[in-house]
């Protein structure tokens, strides 16, 4: 016995002591990967971020380089303290502030001292940066905005957050992504990749060496540079009409679907998001939840379409037949169904075509499509997911799968939608709102712009997109096929007729531009809105126009909508007209819209509603007349000048 | 003449093997631990490893030697033996050099010896000669306490030098004492001290009280067979109180009397702090070297880094790394394999020496080969256990494996002297 307790003790703590290395290196040890490593130092080269070019080859984006002072807290030798803070340009309590923040972050290792010098002040400070010991200046890379416009389509680049790197791995501390635009769409391409060095150091955190002399380390790889499709002066055109007032445009290529413009107003300029000044501009944007210059009116917007729906009501009815081209509706200053009445400002007795329906947008006359298409078999259920089908079919009421940061859905009812409200019997009365583009429906102002381009083409479309060109890259293959909708061609024929006509003769005929065949069509929409979350008031109607022109070849699709512009042909038709006669002919002859556009503000009508007052809408308001302001004509001039 | 030859071929070369296996593998990962990621240079020598490597040659001259002597003479001489180490390490008062605080040095021109590392050896000859003289009778309280005495000198010197870890060594003694008859008694006794002083450290000084009079109990009144009950009583309850005030002590002990720096190394050990951020950050500052140690080990995962390739041991994460967490730098670079070899050969060497030492015919050799292998054990338990956080911090080095001259020389004498002596047992009768 005696002889068995030290052999059994050897033997027993052996075998605990595998155990515990088992426990140690097997069950709890993490990975062997050298980036998670805390042993071994990683330091980063940033590439340079991809250029961003406009259409037509005009720089709208590149890089800017920044200088950083940084400090070594153990390596600082007593300085000239004054000198130095004049030098920085900061006072001695700064300095001496953040002097002791860098010593207690670590005294070893470099803090940012004074970020983002003038380009000027690094100049005059390289030359004395000698004196001072454990000081230096580190260059980094900021964006440069060659353009004042394009804020929502360009976007911005920020530094990552929790999220960021938890989704992506390739994400440290620090790094910088794009967060809005075309910078968040294209951040993979524009920022290239980083290149690692592994240095060892030891358990000072001081430098021994390069691990295994750099074996593992990579180079950076620079970012591609990419042209995008939009046209900046006609950018910058829409912009400018955009001023004072509240809402968007898009206008397409429906040759291609790229997008020539993307307008939202209220907006900024995109050099207010660069640098240092950065995070206090973008408060101030992302705190106004009046105007909400954040949100990009022309992709986010989600509002009823109102008139211009009524072009694809016409189109459905034709597929299905339930009306041909020349039948005529009588218009009675409106339409009755079910006891009800919904009015129209048609004279009494109009009897409307299919053409002067969409010329005069007669209510009574879609309200009769429509019920005629919900109608069709006996049963309004098959008929309104027939009707679903085939609006569906042009992009409407659904993400657009294209390549642009953010997007809303919308919503084209079928009849599950409906089940709460009609649980049991369902008629094509229950749903007339949805003839004239009110009701349930909702579009965002590309989805419309799409739609209009899928009539411009006589029926396909090409998936709107940002992107024209990547440098040693072909565009994704889902922009270069058509998307057919389930309208044959020839049913297009006099939809186009009626949307010409609204130009000759009908509610746009103010606004022609000569020389050009222009197809459009007009909307006003009621909205209403909730003061304080709770009053339900009416607001002034929301204008709004799509158009695309000419009409044989069409070169421009777009959808301008206006918020709280009262009739569609006040505001966003003049404003579709200018556009198309500056994108078509590149220059303005109806100057007489720009000066009334320019001169003619809706911030009185925003400001209503907050205004604690009683107030009065449509036809009870009056204009806000303004002055051109010599910033304006600055900024026309400039756009002039560039031809 | 035949006995003459035979008598080379008698060592046991499958120890001689284990023992180079360590050695050499040792100086290899004292290499890894020393190159601060620099090219090795075997020529340099103002590297640790060089040194090691030096070391390493000095003492195969002392194997030679160690073996060419009779073997008679450790046993006529080992009481001289005892009495030239005591006294070296009593000169240290005078002469020694203090290093990190502890005076256990002897400088002589840019070299250092530790006499305490060939006390051990010593200790380990008086008391196989004090055990195997006839007279001897372990059973004796007498004789318990001049063998205590015996191991008591040295383990005195050395605490005085304030280097409290080797002292604990000849704690290993009791192995030894047990196996030549000491009294179970003595066993149970210490076995019951551990008991009571973790417990009380960790669940209070109540529990442990309960549950060292609860183990008495059981121990008196059902392993027992002794049948008078009165005397049991007494015993019984005198031992209770005896336990109960011993936890108590150590408990005190460790609030009020224990240096703070040793406290914090318990308090991680039995992870008595109960805020567990508060101990993470206490395991941080106070218990830095095992933090990093045990970091570096777990991060060699299976097959580990790779030799050199130990990004820790490279870049200095753990201090001391060379000698006494050398073990650490095996688990990084070797990982679990490599780590579980080193364990499982010093079991091996230590079985070895184990049944070498059980088939000596003469007492004197028995004894001495029963104390080289407590000795190894002690060292592998303290050392390997400290490194990989399951004891509390002491400061001993993994034997044979460890930087260091006197360390390496000190166990090479301890062993081959065995190694010697077991090439004799067959001229013994």
């Amino acid at each position: 016995m005696r002889k068995l307790l030290l052999i059994s003790s050897i033997i027993l703590v052996g075998i605990i002591f595998i155990g515990r290395l088992f426990y140690l290196q097997i069950v709890k040890s993490s990975t062997n990967s050298i980036l998670e490593d805390n042993a071994i130092r990683k330091v980063y080269e940033y590439p340079k971020r991809g250029y961003v070019y406009d259409r037509n080859g005009k720089l709208l984006v590149s890089n800017q380089p920044t200088y950083d002072v940084m400090v070594i807290p153990r390596e600082v030798k007593p300085l000239d303290t004054l000198e130095f803070c004049s030098l920085l340009k900061i006072t001695k309590e700064q300095f001496i502030n953040r002097y002791k923040k860098a010593k207690t972050y670590s005294p070893r290792l470099p803090s940012v001292l004074v970020s983002q010098l003038a380009k000027e002040d690094y100049a005059f400070l390289q030359e004395k940066m000698r004196k001072y010991e454990g000081f230096f200046i580190q260059q980094r890379a900021l964006r440069q905005y060659e353009t004042t416009i394009g804020a929502n389509v360009l976007g911005d680049i920020g530094e990552v957050n929790d999220r960021d790197i938890n989704k992506d791995e390739y994400y440290r501390r620090g790094d910088l992504i794009g967060r809005q635009g075309v910078e968040k769409t294209y951040e993979a391409i524009l920022r290239g990749r980083k290149g690692v060095k592994y240095i060892q150091k030891d358990r000072f955190n001081r430098t021994i060496g390069s691990f295994k002399n750099g074996k593992y380390d990579t180079l950076p790889q620079p970012g591609k540079d990419i042209t995008i499709t939009i046209d900046s002066k006609l950018q910058a055109y829409g912009e400018l009409l955009m001023e004072n007032k509240r809402g968007g445009i898009i206008a397409l290529e429906p040759s291609s679907g790229e997008i020539l413009a993307m307008v939202t107003a209220p907006s900024y300029n995109p050099n207010d998001l660069v640098g240092r000044k950065r995070s206090k501009n973008f408060n101030k944007l992302y705190l106004d939840s009046i105007a909400k210059p954040l949100f990009n009116r022309s992709l986010q917007g989600v509002y009823e379409p109102g008139s211009p729906f009524k072009l694809m009501n016409a189109l459905v009815g034709l597929q299905e037949e339930v009306i041909s081209p020349n039948e005529t509706v009588t218009c009675y200053t409106g339409y009755k169904y079910s006891g009800r009445f919904m009015k129209c400002h048609c004279h009494y007795g109009a009897r409307n075509d299919m053409v002067k329906g969409i010329q005069e947008s007669c209510n009574a006359y879609f309200a009769t499509v429509y019920r005629r298409i919900l109608d069709k078999n006996g049963s309004a259920t098959d008929g309104i997911n027939t009707w679903q089908k085939h609006v569906k079919s042009f992009g409407l009421g659904n993400y657009l799968n294209n390549d642009l940061a953010v997007g809303q859905k919308g919503l084209i009812p079928d009849r599950a939608y409906y089940k709460r409200s009609f649980p049991n019997s369902f008629y094509s009365s229950n749903t007339i709102s949805n003839a004239i583009g009110q009701g349930e429906i909702q579009t965002t102002p590309i989805q419309l712009a799409n739609m209009v381009a899928a009539i411009a083409n006589r029926g396909y479309y090409f998936t709107p997109h940002i992107v024209k060109n990547i440098k040693d890259e072909t565009i994704p293959e889902k922009f270069t096929t058509p998307k057919y909708t389930t309208i044959d061609k020839k049913n297009f024929e006099p939809v186009i007729e009626g949307m010409y006509e609204v130009y000759k003769k009908g509610t746009a005929k103010y606004v022609q531009v000569d020389d050009i065949e222009i197809c459009g069509k007009t909307g006003t929409v009621e909205n209403f809105f909730k003061i304080n979350d709770s009053t339900r008031v009416q607001l002034t109607d929301h204008s709004i126009f799509v158009a695309f022109a000419p009409k044989e070849n069409p070169k421009i699709a777009l959808a301008v909508f206006v918020e709280n512009g009262y009739f569609g042909s006040r505001f966003a038709g003049k404003i579709a007209s200018l556009m198309i006669e500056q994108y078509v002919k590149g220059t303005i002859t109806r100057t007489d819209l720009e000066d009334w556009i320019l001169t003619h503000s809706l911030e009185n009508e925003y400001a209503k509603p907050y205004s604690g007052e009683p107030f009065k809408i449509n036809r009870e308001t009056q204009y806000q007349v303004i002055e051109k302001s010599p910033r304006v004509i600055k900024k026309l001039k400039a756009i002039r000048e560039d031809d | 003449m035949i006995r003459e030859t035979d008598r080379h071929f008698k060592f046991d070369w499958l120890t001689i093997l284990l023992f180079f296996a360590l050695v050499f593998f040792g100086l290899i990962n004292i290499a890894s631990a020393s190159q601060n990621g620099e090219v090795i240079n075997w020529m340099d020598f103002s590297k640790s490893y060089t040194k090691q490597l030096v070391f390493i040659v000095f003492s195969i001259g002392l194997i030679i030697l160690l073996l060419s002597v009779e073997s008679k003479f450790y046993e006529r001489f080992s009481s001289i033996i005892y009495v030239v180490s005591m006294l070296s390490l009593v000169g240290l008062f005078i002469f020694g050099k203090n290093v990190n605080g502890a005076t256990s040095w002897y400088g002589i021109g840019g070299m250092t010896l530790q006499p305490s590392e060939f006390a051990k050896a010593a200790t380990a000859l008086a008391v196989a000669k004090f055990l195997s003289d006839l007279n001897t009778d372990i059973k004796q309280l007498k004789y318990q306490i001049l063998s205590a005495v015996i191991l008591v000198i040295p383990a005195l010197l050395i605490v005085l030098q304030k280097d409290a870890g080797s002292a604990l060594v000849y704690g290993a003694f009791a192995f030894v004492l047990y196996r030549e008859g000491l009294p179970h008694m003595y066993l149970h006794i210490i076995v019951l001290t551990v008991i009571s002083a973790i417990v009380s450290l960790k669940f209070g000084v109540v529990i442990a009280s309960i549950l060292v009079t609860l183990i008495i109990f059981l121990k008196f009144f059902f392993f027992s067979r002794r049948k008078k009950v009165r005397y049991k009583l007494v015993k019984f309850l005198g031992l209770s109180i005896l336990f109960s005030a011993l936890a108590l002590s150590v408990n005190y002990t460790f609030s009020n009397l224990l240096p703070p720096h040793q406290k914090d190394r318990i308090t991680i050990w039995l992870s008595l702090e109960k805020d567990p951020v508060k101990l993470e950050r206490m395991k941080k500052l106070e218990a830095y070297n095992l933090n990093e140690s045990e970091k570096a080990i777990s991060s060699g995962g299976f097959t580990g880094k790779g030799y050199l390739d130990g990004t820790r041991t490279t870049g200095n994460f753990v201090p001391e790394q060379h000698t006494d967490y050398i073990f650490s730098t095996v688990g990084e670079e070797w990982g679990f394999i490599g780590s579980s070899a080193v364990v499982i050969v010093f079991v091996l060497l230590m079985v070895r020496v184990l049944i070498l030492a059980e088939r000596q015919k003469n007492t004197f050799s028995r004894v001495y080969g029963y104390s080289v292998a407590s000795i190894l054990f002690f060292h592998f338990l303290i050392n390997i256990g400290m490194v990989m956080g399951l004891i509390p911090t002491i400061g001993i080095p993994l034997p044979l494996f460890s930087y260091g001259g006197s360390g390496l020389w000190g166990f090479t004498i301890l062993l081959f002297i065995f190694i010697k002596l077991d090439s004799n047992r067959i001229n013994e009768w």
